[in-house]
């Protein structure tokens, strides 16, 4: 991802007179090109525009402060605060409260696991293996990536839930942390991939320069090689956990979907990705809760994009860095 | 010694690690393809789901994955690619070029649910109500269809249709564009018999891989076509006229069954999930099958790909 596109400032010479034919159809074709450019580009803008849109509309009927708390009666008549989703019920409830923690508490400890297992597994593709080996892993690791997450959430479910269970003796069989390790199988691939690319990045001459005044390949990897593509790396991390927090069906089908306020891993969760997947089937279109779930789109949407945002500043750094 | 030793620590647990991702993924391959091939059968394969969807195949699912992954295929590549060479080729350096880039690439990483929403709200409720009030009568445009699945999965796809393709064409040296122009090709005389004939398998190959993501992504068809059962094939017979023959055709505003909405569906609705399992197991053996002849096909013509370049 992120790679820089640009074959700029080249340009054909102009083409001397008495070609007439062949300028128009070059200007037929440089036409139709942009259009289509124009075409992808306005049908992307939309997205924004559009989810924003809806979504701004729930403030209309539901005040700001709801989203974090309301106030309710409890048994004895005593008002109390919640946070609480509750869209369907007498006294709705939109509190994103438990939504945002639950999505975190999923994308937080998968983030964490897959950076060990992904950077580690990047290094050893870049720096260590062979170029066999290399050969067998990295399709290895491309077809790991192109397993839909049904199928994980459908492993998860039927397989690793229950192995979870018996190693952890958790009360609830589907949590927060079943998902969490879902979620590993989808982003595992994509820090190992980004690390490895950000490593071949480095140039063979900090390498050759550290083993010639006597280190050894691990010291060159960890002191050198690893630092030089720091900003790489932490760019393969942001963007995992932006895959983390967006993922839908793994999350929907392992973690058990209760939305409660927690910060147990193994508790039951519910996140913004799960709650929108699990309720606009069966909400009226254009009421609050329609909208409500639009807003929660357009969080998640933020969030997403805030962290994309700062692994795309991450990889420009160090391109400009190696570029010295 | 003590380095010597730090190294072979370091450097055996770095390829115990990278073992132990790769082992996971196998196990858990391995795992499906046991539990999914003891139901694998001629009849699975090509029958309808019947008695509730507790017994019979998984025929529809099938079909309407394959069709509804031509239709995404149809809207969204030819799109993406000349969008691509428009951006790679066309758009220059401008600041708004690299707005678009960047939204772009961002845009590769937007939660799949969040093209669902907008697949709703956009294209059923916004697009096909209006096409339904300037046609008048009743609902047929503005409900969940094919059409508006498959449209869904071609914005979610077209992003990353574009950020592959422009980084097959960036692979093309810019001294070959160079020598091309120097010779008095024009631009597009350039792109068409310079930069694509070996951006090409490029191309493909980033394509099959767009492609295989889209057609396993469940999320974004939730809402916008899919159908819990529906056991007849969403076709369409169509009269060709003075001939009083009717041909069978893909009806794209029918709703329509789908592999990996079936496996949600089977393995978190029903209403006995384990007794469906054998169900569960050989629709999920089947989906990863259909992936994977996607996924191999691209990873063998990207490594045939990465040999030819490093040959030049």
């Amino acid at each position: 991802m992120a790679t820089e596109t640009v074959v700029d400032e080249i340009a054909p010479p102009r083409r001397p007179r008495g070609r007439k034919r062949s300028l128009w159809g070059e200007r037929i074709v440089e036409w139709f090109l942009t259009l289509n450019g124009f075409v992808a580009i306005a049908a992307i803008l939309l997205i924004f525009l559009f989810l924003f849109k809806e979504g701004v509309q729930a403030f209309q009927t539901i005040s700001p402060g709801r989203f974090i708390q309301t106030t309710e009666l409890d048994f004895d008549n005593v008002p109390r605060t919640v946070r609480m989703w509750q869209p369907v019920s007498t006294n709705p409830k939109y509190s994103l409260v438990p939504l945002v923690l639950g999505s975190f508490l999923v994308a937080l400890p998968a983030t964490l696991i897959a950076t060990l297992l992904g950077v580690a597994t990047g290094i050893y593709l870049a720096e260590v293996a062979g170029k066999r080996t290399r050969e067998i892993v990295k399709p290895g690791i491309e077809l790991m990536a192109g397993v839909p997450s049904v199928v994980i959430g459908f492993f998860c479910l039927a397989t690793l839930a229950t192995l979870v269970q018996d190693a952890f003796g958790t009360t609830f069989r589907l949590n927060a942390f079943v998902g969490a390790l879902g979620v590993c199988f989808v982003i595992v691939p994509v820090i190992a991939t980004m690390t490895d690319d950000a490593l071949r990045a480095v140039p063979g001459y900090l390498r050759e320069g550290a083993l010639a005044l006597g280190a050894n390949r691990w010291e060159t990897i960890l002191r050198v090689v690893v630092p030089a593509a720091a900003s790489g790396l932490t760019a393969s991390i942001l963007l995992g956990m932006g895959r983390a927090l967006g993922e839908t069906m793994i999350v929907l089908m392992a973690t058990g979907n209760a939305a409660q306020v927690t910060l147990n891993p193994f508790e039951s969760v519910r996140t913004m990705t799960a709650t929108i997947a699990a309720e606009l089937g069966a909400v009226p279109q254009g009421g609050e809760q329609y909208r409500a779930l639009f807003l929660v789109g357009s969080v998640l949407f933020a969030f997403t994009f805030g962290v994309n945002l700062l692994a795309e500043m991450a990889v420009s750094r160090m391109r400009k860095r190696l570029a010295l | 010694m003590k380095r010597r030793l730090a190294q072979i620590l370091a450097l055996s647990a770095l390829r115990g690690i990278a073992l132990a991702v790769l082992l996971t993924t196998l196990l858990m391959l391995a795992s499906i393809a046991i539990g999914g091939a003891s139901s694998i059968s001629w009849e699975f394969l090509t029958a309808e789901p019947v008695e509730g969807m507790t017994r019979g195949g998984i025929f529809p699912a099938i079909f309407g994955t394959v069709c509804i992954t031509l239709l995404m295929i149809v809207l969204a590549l030819p799109l993406g690619v000349c969008a691509a060479i428009y951006m790679v080729e066309y758009a220059g350096n401008s600041v708004l070029s690299r707005v678009i880039r960047a939204s772009v690439n961002n845009l590769a990483g937007v939660p799949s649910i969040v093209f669902g929403l907008f697949g709703v709200g956009f294209f059923v409720l916004f697009v096909g109500r209006s096409l339904d009030k300037v046609r008048g009568g009743g609902l047929l445009f503005g409900q969940p269809a094919m059409l508006w699945a498959a449209a869904t999965l071609a914005v979610l796809v077209l992003p990353v249709i574009i950020v592959n393709t422009a980084e097959a064409l960036t692979a093309v040296p810019r001294s070959h564009r160079e020598a091309s122009f120097a010779l008095g090709a024009t631009r597009w005389q350039t792109v068409r018999r310079v930069v694509l004939p070996q951006a090409r398998s490029g191309i493909l190959t980033g394509s099959i891989l767009s492609i295989s993501r889209g057609a396993g992504e469940t999320a974004p068809i939730l809402f916008t076509g899919c159908a819990y059962f529906l056991p007849r094939l969403p076709l369409v017979h169509l009269e060709i006229p003075f001939t009083g023959l009717s041909v069978p055709m893909v009806n794209p505003l029918d709703q329509f069954m789908e592999l990996s909405y079936h496996i949600f569906i089977m393995a978190t609705q029903s209403t006995d999930a384990a007794a469906t399992r054998p169900i569960q197991y050989g629709t999920t053996l089947v989906l990863v099958g259909l992936t994977f002849l996607l996924n191999i096909s691209a990873i063998f013509l990207r490594v045939r790909y990465r040999r030819a370049l490093e040959a030049r």
